[in-house]
C-alpha cells in the first residue's frame, strides 16, 4: 500500500498539506490524484501548504510546477503557501520555474487569493504574483 | 657546529648579558622604521624576556627551532607579535624586534672567538640561520594576526550591512549598500525571507541606492532574491534606480520589466502604502499651527 497525501475538498476548492517526508513516488501520487479530485469535483482552486516541508530538489520543484500547469489546463488556480526562507532560497538556486504557480504567505492569505481569483478579480490581487521568469 | 662552541657561544650570552642587551635595545630604538606604538619600557621587558628564553633555550646545545626546547621561545614571540600586530606595529618592525639581535650577538661572538676563523664563520652561520629562523616565525605570527582581524572585520562589515526594517505593517526593506556579490546576496536574501516570515509582511522594498554599480552578475542577484521573495508569497519592489544605473541596466539588456521598479524609496513606500490598503493623508490644518 502505498502511502497517499490527504486531499480534502472545501467548497470549490481543494486544501492539500504536505506534512509528511515528500519523496518522489508521494509526489507523483499526489499529482495524479490532485489531477483526477479536480475533475471528480470540478474545483476551481487548489491550495498546497508546505510549512512542513524542510527540503526540496529539482524533481519535487518540477512537480510542483507540473501540478500547476495540468490545474490550469482543468481551469483551476494552484496557490502555493508556507514556504520555508531556505526552501525559496533552494528552489531559485537550483533555477526551477515555478510559472504559473501563485504563492502566499500563509494559509489564509493563500485561501483570500484563491477566492479572489476564482472570482476573476486578479487585476485587484497585490500580493502573491505570479512567479517572474528567470 | 661542535659542543665547545656552543658552550662558548652560552657563556658568552651569560657573560656579556648586559652590554648585548643594552645594544640591542640601541639598535632598536635607532631603527629608522620604528613607530611610535610600542613604548620604550616595553620594547625594554619584552627584550629582557626574549634573551632570557633564548639564553635558556640554547643551553643544550639544540639550535632547532622547531623542537620542544624553544616552546618557551615561540610562546613568547607569538604573543609579542599578536600584540603589535593589534597596536599596529608596522611589518619592519615587527621583523626587526629579533634581526637587530644580530649586530650586537654577533660582535660578541667574532670578539671572543677570534683567533680561529673557520670557527668564527661556522658560528656565525649557525647563529645567523637561528635568528632568521626565528625573525621569520615572529613575522608569520605577526602576520596571522592581521588576517584574523580582517576576517573579523570583514564578517562584521557583512552582518552590519544587511539590516532588515520593517517599515509598516506588512511592509519590510533592505537599504542596500556596497557591491552586491554572491555572498552579500545570500545574507540579504536569508535575512530578508526570515523578517518576511517574522514580521508576515506582503511586501518588500529592496533599495539600491547605496550600490555603486549594477552588472549583470549584480541584477541576476537582485532578480534571484525578488524571485526567492514570490516563492514565499510576497511582493518585491525594487526603489532607488539612479539615473545612471538605469542606463546601465538598458544598455545591459537586463530584462527586469515584470520586477516593479520605483525611483526613490519614498515612491516605493506610496507604492507599498497602496497595495496594503493604507493611505497617507496630509492634515493642512495641524500644519498651519505650527
Amino acid at each position: 500500500m502505498v502511502e497517499r497525501i490527504p486531499i480534502l475538498k472545501i467548497g470549490d476548492t481543494l486544501l492539500v498539506t504536505i506534512q509528511v517526508d515528500f519523496h518522489d513516488r508521494l509526489a507523483l501520487a499526489l499529482q495524479e490524484d490532485l489531477t483526477d479530485k479536480i475533475v471528480a469535483h470540478s474545483s476551481k482552486g487548489v491550495l498546497i501548504d508546505i510549512s512542513a516541508l524542510e527540503m526540496v530538489d529539482s524533481f519535487m520543484g518540477r512537480v510542483l510546477g507540473n501540478i500547476a500547469k495540468t490545474s490550469r489546463l482543468l481551469d483551476c488556480h494552484t496557490v502555493l503557501v508556507g514556504m520555508q526562507p531556505a526552501i525559496a532560497i533552494t528552489i531559485t538556486e537550483l533555477g526551477i520555474s515555478l510559472q504559473g504557480i501563485h504563492t502566499a504567505l500563509t494559509a489564509e492569505n493563500g485561501m483570500q487569493l484563491l477566492n479572489d481569483l476564482i472570482k476573476n478579480k486578479s487585476q485587484k490581487v497585490t500580493y502573491g504574483r505570479k512567479i517572474a521568469r528567470r | 657546529m661542535t659542543n665547545d662552541t656552543i658552550n662558548s657561544v652560552t657563556s658568552i650570552l651569560r657573560t656579556a648579558h648586559k652590554e648585548v642587551l643594552n645594544e640591542w635595545i640601541e639598535q632598536l630604538l635607532k631603527d629608522p622604521n620604528r613607530t611610535q606604538a610600542v613604548p620604550e619600557s616595553s620594547l625594554r621587558t619584552s627584550t629582557r624576556e626574549f634573551y632570557d628564553l633564548f639564553q635558556e633555550a640554547s643551553k643544550n646545545g639544540n639550535l632547532e627551532v622547531s623542537s620542544s626546547d624553544w616552546d618557551p621561545v615561540r610562546n613568547m614571540l607569538t604573543e609579542l607579535s599578536a600584540g603589535r600586530a593589534m597596536q599596529g606595529s608596522t611589518p619592519s618592525e615587527t621583523a626587526n624586534f629579533i634581526f637587530s639581535l644580530k649586530q650586537p650577538l654577533f660582535t660578541r661572538i667574532t670578539k671572543e672567538l677570534g683567533n680561529s676563523s673557520t670557527q668564527v664563520a661556522a658560528t656565525l652561520l649557525e647563529f645567523s640561520k637561528l635568528i632568521d629562523t626565528l625573525g621569520l616565525y615572529t613575522f608569520e605570527s605577526f602576520q596571522k594576526t592581521r588576517e584574523a582581524v580582517i576576517r573579523r572585520q570583514q564578517k562584521d562589515m557583512l552582518e552590519m550591512s544587511t539590516p532588515v526594517i520593517k517599515l509598516w505593517e506588512g511592509v519590510v526593506a533592505v537599504p542596500l549598500i556596497g557591491t552586491l556579490d554572491s555572498a552579500r546576496t545570500q545574507i540579504v536574501m536569508e535575512s530578508l525571507l526570515q523578517a518576511i516570515v517574522e514580521t508576515s509582511s506582503r511586501i518588500a522594498i529592496l533599495d539600491i541606492t547605496g550600490v555603486p554599480t549594477v552588472d549583470t552578475q549584480t541584477a541576476q542577484h537582485l532578480i534571484k532574491t525578488v524571485s526567492a521573495t514570490r516563492l514565499m508569497g510576497a511582493d518585491c519592489i525594487i526603489s532607488g534606480i539612479r539615473p545612471q544605473i538605469a542606463q546601465t541596466i538598458v544598455h545591459l539588456g537586463i530584462d527586469i520589466y515584470d520586477i516593479p521598479t520605483k525611483a526613490t524609496m519614498s515612491d516605493a513606500i506610496k507604492e507599498a502604502m497602496e497595495r496594503t490598503g493604507f493611505k497617507i493623508i496630509r492634515d493642512f490644518a495641524s500644519e498651519k499651527d505650527r
